[in-house]
């Protein structure tokens, strides 16, 4: 097990290699020159042709992006064009407050998405299965922008309930949670939907065992059936959605900042594309990628400690 | 004997899709949709950035019934009076909001078909290739693996802050971002396809490659890629609306969904409508084409269904 954990990792920093990459070519491509970006501008032809060298802007693509990697092993991202700040320091202050939003809303999506998979499973063409299966198609096609902006309408501008906008405080203290509400069930309903479709097969799958029968013909009471044994099988396979959400999540947490004006890192990123602050988009993308691809890591050595019979592939 | 028939299987699914009321609703909705989206200026007289600013935010043809017309009674506003001809009101500029919906889906529809194709024109190209020829496998799906590491919107929002914000290079962030998905789905299935009977009964007959790949491994890829290709569809529509939300899609006149619901954030107190009515047309269309996914997917490929 310890050889295919230390293959996942490397695995891993060949992809992180590979998205760095990826990110720095297609930002080298973009128009603009970043030596006037940087000289700023009041800067004389002269100004700007010193930042290139010093920068390191004259060598050729392939010495600029080991350079690039170098700074990046280094934790050094670079300066921020319009703010003339440390990008790094930047994104700390910003990122809690993603986290913030998507644990809160990975916390929705598994508590409501979760129970309510299993519920549709034990009661298979139902009522309640149909109408969970109903909602959880129509949950995927509302964009979250627009259930943000549908919630924030009802709960905040037209009863006063919640408040509109905003996360300044981490969402378990009284004042974060309120604020949490709204924002993290537009940003969860995706996931949530997931967790519903994917605990419903998981849980169809597992009631169909040999095991199961056995414990049926045991005369075992249906309550310690689906709770002592169905249920805890049926979450193997909800562990690896967890990491592709979490991921899923970030990525969503982007739109759902603009919504909810959240100075998170997504609003960071936006303001960046829109600036062309190309070292602020080159970090963003990478440190949301990254993060993404950590917790498939992690949740892939940790899906093999749950359930030894699966080995790690690849 | 008299059974053995040859039956087209596209009419048969079509039979079958037809059968099922809820897909039929779905698939009447969307020709409705976009047969008003193509003879727009038939439909509407209004022009989508022509501006009358004596009717600035007026509510659409519901206010009829609530509002006050006597001009002494307490309570009358002439400018919550809805303006005849104007059905679904006017927007902060005294724009014809029903002529800036349908004119609007001409864009996010065109969009929504154009960066699916392209995505399923490269997606499917690299997908059979990876399935075909064992050597080109691993190259190609490593690359869709990275493109698969970008979470959600990222990978789009990433080329569109390459190329710059315009909606040619939206619709390209949005092909590049669908390419992996095909590609996937495709691999599997020519995977499965390529190991059949048939298959090595064209070849030992001579075929060459790129006959057996295009003439028989595509064509029974056909079903998985109209389910994908309907899907991604919606995920496409979903696209375009936020990053058009996101300030990343058209420019100012041009009207867009997204856009609309994101001009209207101001008036989000005295007229809700704006944000409503451009909100459910993406809604509806988007849900309709998940229906229509999901109910071709139980008809064409029920092995897609995890």
């Amino acid at each position: 097990m310890a050889r295919s954990i230390c293959k996942r990792i490397a695995l891993m920093f060949l992809l992180l290699i590979g998205m760095s990459f990826l990110v720095f070519a297609s930002l080298y491509i973009a128009p603009g020159d970043p030596a006037s970006m940087v000289a700023g501008p009041s800067a004389t032809e002269e100004d700007i042709a010193n930042i290139r060298v010093s920068l390191g802007l004259d060598k050729p693509f392939l010495v600029q992006y080991f350079m690039y990697l170098k700074r990046l092993v280094h934790l050094d991202l670079g300066m921020s064009y319009t703010s003339r700040q440390p990008i790094l320091s930047e994104l700390l202050v910003r990122l809690p407050h993603t986290l913030n939003l998507a644990c809160a809303a990975m916390i929705i999506s598994v508590f409501l998405g979760v129970p309510a998979g299993i519920l549709t499973a034990l009661h298979k063409d139902s009522f309640i299965d149909n109408f969970l299966t109903t909602s959880s198609l129509i949950l995927l096609s509302i964009p979250n922008f627009l259930l943000g902006v549908i919630l924030m309408y009802f709960f905040g501008v037209k009863f006063k309930l919640l408040p509109v906008g905003g996360m300044e405080h981490f969402f378990w203290t009284p004042e974060g949670f309120r604020e949490a509400i709204l924002p993290a069930f537009a940003l969860a309903t995706g996931t949530m939907a997931s967790f519903i479709r994917l605990g419903r097969s998981a849980m169809l799958d597992v009631m169909q065992t040999d095991y199961i029968r056995t414990a049926k013909s045991k005369g075992l009471k249906r309550g310690a059936i689906i709770f002592g044994h169905a249920f805890r099988n049926a979450l193997i396979p909800l562990v690896t959605q967890f990491g592709t959400s979490f991921g899923g999540l970030l990525g969503g947490a982007i739109i759902t900042e603009q919504v909810f004006v959240i100075n998170g890192i997504g609003t960071y990123l936006i303001n960046g594309i829109r600036n062309y602050n190309y070292p602020v988009v080159q970090s963003t993308v990478l440190l949301i990628a990254a993060m993404f691809i950590l917790i498939n890591l992690i949740v892939d050595i940790l899906y093999c400690v749950i359930d030894p019979r699966i080995k790690l592939q690849g | 004997m008299s059974d053995i028939r040859r039956t087209n299987p596209f009419r048969t699914a079509v039979n079958k899709l037809l059968k099922n009321k809820l897909a039929v609703v779905c698939l009447v909705i969307l020709v409705v949709e976009i047969l008003m989206v193509i003879f727009a200026p038939l439909i509407t007289p209004y022009d989508f950035s022509e501006q009358d600013p004596s009717i600035r935010l007026r509510p659409g043809f519901w206010a009829q019934w609530t509002e006050i017309t006597d001009p002494e009674a307490p309570g009358y506003n002439k400018k919550n009076q809805y303006v005849p001809g104007h059905y679904l009101g006017t927007d902060a500029f005294g724009r014809d909001v029903f002529a800036r919906i349908l004119y609007g889906g001409r864009i996010s529809l065109t969009v929504g078909v154009i960066s699916t194709l392209m995505g399923l024109l490269v997606g499917v190209t690299c997908g059979l290739l990876a399935a075909y020829f064992p050597k080109l496998d691993n190259p190609i799906m490593r690359v869709m693996d990275l493109l698969f590491a970008f979470p959600s919107i990222l990978l789009a929002m990433l080329i569109i802050a390459m190329l710059g914000i315009n909606i040619i290079n939206t619709t390209i962030a949005i092909a590049i971002w669908s390419i992996p998905s095909f590609a996937r789905m495709v691999r599997g299935k020519a995977l499965q396809v390529k190991e059949e009977d048939y298959i090595m009964a064209t070849r030992s007959l001579g075929a060459r490659d790129s006959r057996i790949l295009f003439q028989h491994i595509l064509k029974n890829c056909m079903p998985t890629i109209i389910v994908i290709a309907t899907m991604r569809m919606a995920s496409s529509l979903i696209s375009i609306s936020t990053l058009s939300y996101l300030g990343m899609g058209v420019v100012p006149p041009q009207p867009e969904w997204g856009d609309m619901i994101s001009a209207a954030k101001e008036q989000m107190w005295n007229r809700p409508s704006l944000t409503f009515v451009p909100g459910v047309v993406v809604m509806v269309t988007v849900i309709c084409f998940n229906i229509l996914g999901d109910k071709l997917r139980d008809i064409l490929d029920p092995s897609l269904k995890d």
